[in-house]
């Protein structure tokens, strides 16, 4: 036991390696770094979400000590640079030649010596615009004559997906007992990490070769898209360097290339000076990638012994201007098909319309895999209001309905193959933490008084880590990840990872891993991360993937090591290798533990003894492709009390048992499903973004934009199971985006189940007071003061 | 723009520099002093990652002018150290997992700092509360709660 405490492998709650740094103001973000020459670049933005571009005048701009350039369109042009393609094969300016198509779209960059100058310069840029007809509304968009987003595009319909048995659903919504329908409206969030986006681009002219420091969750494959945007320059792949420094927060947002990128890679190939460009946080809201926007109409079937027997989904997907999300290719509607949920039945179909508005693009993940939270959203809201019509309690509804352990691995109606579970034991553990059966005797007494009180439950299944390379990859580059192992001489080691960690911990957990698998303390293992010059190729961090993928790849890599260490410490014992045992951290000859031989022993023979014929050294690399996707699971109970005169609802208590199979670091766990739970109150309660009929955005700063402060934020009570993944090589799923999928439905269904008795049965999220009270009202249900 | 001559002593060290009116406090501390500890997460006052101390108040120094610390004492995430001593709170932070990316933490502990400063043994509310101008998007508070609560005791125990 004191042996495992030293290496601090699997389940041990290490302090974290990265901490030291962060806690004293050392940490390396973007923002930080500066380069001598250094330029910087502002952006110009359109104030009008459609309008024609009659001049840019930058003379005044350009009049300005110490503004150098203005960027435009045609300079991008020029370089064939004007355009670049998303990450989902669709097309994106980077600056305008004559049309802007959402409001703070790019429109030039400055260029000047100092950020306050640049600022100036865009204040003393003039464009002179003429508004054109918006469309804000995604129905309106699809409806004949509606103004067109896109030119180069026939309609503003971007794709439509469909996936499942239509016949055999349809028939079975005609033979159901019951059947419930509902429209349920996910609005667009945006995911706000406390570090806005930034670049520090670094041509060098001399060498040709392009550097680029910028805040990127997945540097390998902007490094790839660069090269093929610039290849026609004859800047080839091998000459741009892509590094991520440490990043303040991701979840989703800095997946994507944005224009602000280009424009300063551009602005300093054309200037030759380094240049940098970083976000203020009013362009970040206003422009980057969003989240969500989904307007699901959905509908579900059951039989007379409230059994599931079907679900339908129908959605209209708001992609904005382009489609920038960052969903594998072959998914256009991410993994939205993971919408049958954690239940046992045969049919189920869904389609789902993508459109284009006069809005900003994006699509992309807010902390969640690829859609998942929408699907879950959708079939837990949709569970519950089937319960509440059958006049069921919606635990035992979800009980009698879910897949059972014996049924894993579990063809889901729509293909997914569910690799573990136990769903009845973990909501009966969130049952018993949280006194359920006692809340609902509260809740009937309550009611009986008039009073307001919900109980909401979210027993949700996640799909994760994506992916296997027969059906996951992204512009063409499959969705495997890496791990690159190299042991030194006096037993310590360096490995290299094709994540990028925004907080997850990766320092800490990867080395864990190795740790377990080689016997050498956590504490000796460097983790690095984020230059594409050194890390193998890998697919980033993103989609809780990083723990599925790269974390597999580091066990593999290790065992690889371990098993030429097994011939070294097979030659250091004088035994057959077929004889050498790995126990307690050691090797052994089979029967004599006593004489043992450490990693360290073994990594000093592999450079001063090593056998005749073997290579020296001790260095492994894997590139791991998963066989199937991870299935976390959980199950979450919230407790609301409602104001019947004001609206407010007031979480009393929220439950969440997570089971995300084995855990390597019990602290970042928890870590991370308390901000994934806060990031999943945030949109139920609080966080929309919002347009009028022009296209204007309603408020682009945290006046406006609510984050949860630790006020608002509930006290959160963890529990959980572990049913370990039968095919990851240390049995983990990943955990980053549990609780951000699993907790608005719980929130949501808490809120509907205080007021279903008084004929509510939806209120969409963010569930405002203002919304409640209206819906109190409706039914003559509110309080007078 | 007119420029001034500032004396703003950071850290117990005296700087002097000819600036802008209009530098704000946050950057003169990242550019003009390239002490970087100090982030900056929005531009409305609202996310208190750039929060420092200014003569013993906590202060969001996106929203100082550099000229209004002339003469004054800044502390920074960058002073909290003392001696090669880590402050109580940054080992709060450490112990109790107070923090995920880093970035709002500098804020986030000198916010702390100065709420124990005027409640040295602040309840689970109270600390919510002094906190409650620093956003966070990683943690939840649950670990930076108890990060605080932490050095609370931990201070208390020294005096």
């Amino acid at each position: 036991m004191s042996e495992q405490v030293q290496v601090h492998g699997l389940g041990h709650s290490m302090k974290r390696k990265e901490d030291p740094r962060f806690i004293r103001g050392k940490g390396h973000y973007i923002d930080d770094l500066k380069l001598p020459g250094m330029l910087y670049l502002d952006i110009v933005r359109s104030p009008y979400a459609h309008a024609k571009i009659k001049k840019i005048n930058t003379e005044q701009a350009l009049a300005i000590p110490g503004v150098l350039a203005v960027v435009t369109g045609d300079t991008l042009n020029q370089y064939g640079l004007a355009f670049m393609p998303t990450l989902m094969s669709d097309q994106q300016m980077v600056l305008p030649l004559d049309t802007v198509k959402y409001q703070a779209q790019e429109v030039a960059g400055v260029i000047a010596t100092e950020r306050y100058i640049a600022a100036d310069g865009v204040e003393a840029v003039e464009v002179e615009y003429e508004p054109l007809p918006v469309v804000v509304d995604p129905f309106k968009a699809l409806e004949p004559g509606a103004t067109k987003v896109r030119d180069d595009k026939e309609s503003n319909l971007i794709w439509h997906w469909e996936d499942g048995n239509k016949e055999a659903t349809d028939h079975a919504f005609t033979e159901a007992a019951h059947t419930v329908e509902q429209n349920i409206y996910i609005p667009r969030i945006h995911v706000s990490s406390i570090e806005t986006c930034g670049i520090v681009a670094d041509w060098d002219a001399v060498n040709g070769h392009l550097t680029l420091h910028m805040t990127t969750q997945a540097p390998h494959a902007i490094r790839t898209v660069v090269a093929l945007i610039t290849g026609h320059l004859g800047l080839s792949e091998e000459k741009i360097r892509v590094i991520s420094p440490d990043i303040g927060g991701g979840f989703g947002g800095k997946v994507p290339a944005y224009p602000g990128y280009i424009i300063a890679a551009a602005a300093s190939v054309v200037t030759g000076h380094p240049v940098k460009w970083i976000e203020d946080r009013s362009e970040n809201l206003a422009a980057d990638s969003f989240g969500r926007d989904y307007h699901i109409k959905a509908e579900m079937a059951a039989n007379e012994a409230g059994r599931i027997t079907a679900v339908r989904m129908n959605v209209v997907a708001d992609h904005g201007y382009t489609d920038a999300a960052a969903n594998p290719s072959k998914f256009p509607a991410g993994l939205f098909n993971i919408c049958t949920g954690s239940y046992d039945f045969q049919n189920a179909h869904v389609a789902v319309d993508g459109v284009y508005t006069n809005k900003p693009p994006g699509g992309i993940a807010y902390r969640c895999s690829f859609r998942v939270t929408e699907a879950v959203h959708a079939i837990e809201r949709m569970t519950d209001i089937m319960s509440h019509e059958l006049g069921a309690d919606p635990a035992e509804f979800r009980m009698n309905n879910f897949i059972k352990p014996e049924q894993f691995p579990y063809k889901s109606a729509l293909g997914w193959e569910y690799d573990s579970g136990d769903y009845h034991k973990a909501l009966r553990l969130a049952m018993d933490m949280i006194g359920y059966e006692d809340l609902r005797k509260e809740q009937a007494e309550k009611r009986a008084r008039g009073e307001l009180m919900g109980i909401g439950i979210s027993s949700f299944t996640e799909i994760v880590g994506a992916g296997p390379s027969k059906q996951f990859d992204i512009l063409g580059l499959k969705m495997f990840d890496s791990c690159e192992v190299r042991i030194h001489p006096t037993g310590k080691a360096l490995a290299r990872f094709g994540t990028k960690s925004q907080g997850q911990g990766h320092e800490t957990t990867y080395a864990q891993i190795l740790a377990e698998e080689l016997g050498i303390p956590a504490e000796h293992i460097q983790i690095e991360e984020g230059d594409t010059d050194t890390a193998p190729y890998g697919l980033g961090t993103y989609a809780s993937r990083s723990t599925p993928t790269a974390g597999a790849a580091a066990a593999m890599a290790a065992r690889k090591i371990r098993s030429k260490a097994t011939k070294l410490a097979a030659h250091l014992l004088e035994a057959a290798e077929e004889d050498i045992v790995w126990e307690d951290y050691k090797f052994h000859v089979k029967g004599s533990p006593d004489k043992a031989v450490t990693m360290q022993e073994a990594a000093f023979a592999a450079y001063t003894n090593h056998p005749q014929g073997m290579e020296a050294g001790l260095e492994a690399v894997n590139y791991y492709d998963p066989p199937n996707l991870t299935y976390p699971f959980g199950s979450y109970i919230c407790v609301v009390d409602i104001d019947r005169g004001t609206g407010e609802v007031k979480i009393r208590r929220f439950v969440a048992v997570d089971d995300c199979g084995v855990r390597i670091n019990p602290m970042i766990v928890e870590g991370q499903i308390h901000g994934g739970l806060t990031m999943g109150f945030a949109p139920a309660l609080m966080e929309e973004i919002t347009y009028d009929e022009n296209g204007n955005m309603h408020g682009n700063t945290f006046m406006d934009y609510l984050l949860p402060t630790a006020v608002e934020t509930p006290k959160w009570e963890l529990g959980e199971t572990v049913t370990p993944s039968p095919h990851h090589p240390i049995g983990a799923k990943g955990v980053g985006e549990s609780a951000t999928v699993g907790a608005p439905p719980a929130i949501a269904n808490a809120v509907v189940d205080a007021l279903w008795h008084l004929g509510i049965r939806n209120i969409d999220i963010p569930i405002t007071s203002a919304k409640v009270w209206e819906a109190l009202n409706s039914v003559g249900a509110a309080l007078e003061y | 723009m007119s420029t001034h001559h500032v004396t703003v002593t950071v850290n117990g060290q005296a700087h002097e520099a000819d600036i802008e009116a209009r530098l704000l406090l946050v950057h003169f501390l990242r550019e003009t002093l390239n002490m970087t500890g100090t982030h900056i997460g929005c531009d409305t006052t609202s996310c208190g990652a750039c929060t420092v101390m200014l003569n013993g108040k906590a202060v969001k120094s996106c929203t100082v002018f550099a000229v209004q610390a002339d003469g004054s004492d800044v502390t920074t995430v960058e002073g909290l150290a003392q001696n090669g001593n880590l402050h109580p709170i940054q080992e709060g932070f450490m112990e109790k997992h107070g923090l995920q990316c880093g970035f709002c933490t500098p804020g986030m502990m000198m916010s702390s700092v100065a709420l124990l400063a005027q409640n040295p043994n602040p309840t689970e509310d109270e600390i919510r509360w002094g906190i409650s101008g620093n956003l966070c998007r990683c943690t939840g508070y649950v670990n930076i709660v108890k990060a605080i609560q932490y050095a609370s005791e931990k201070m208390q125990a020294q005096e």
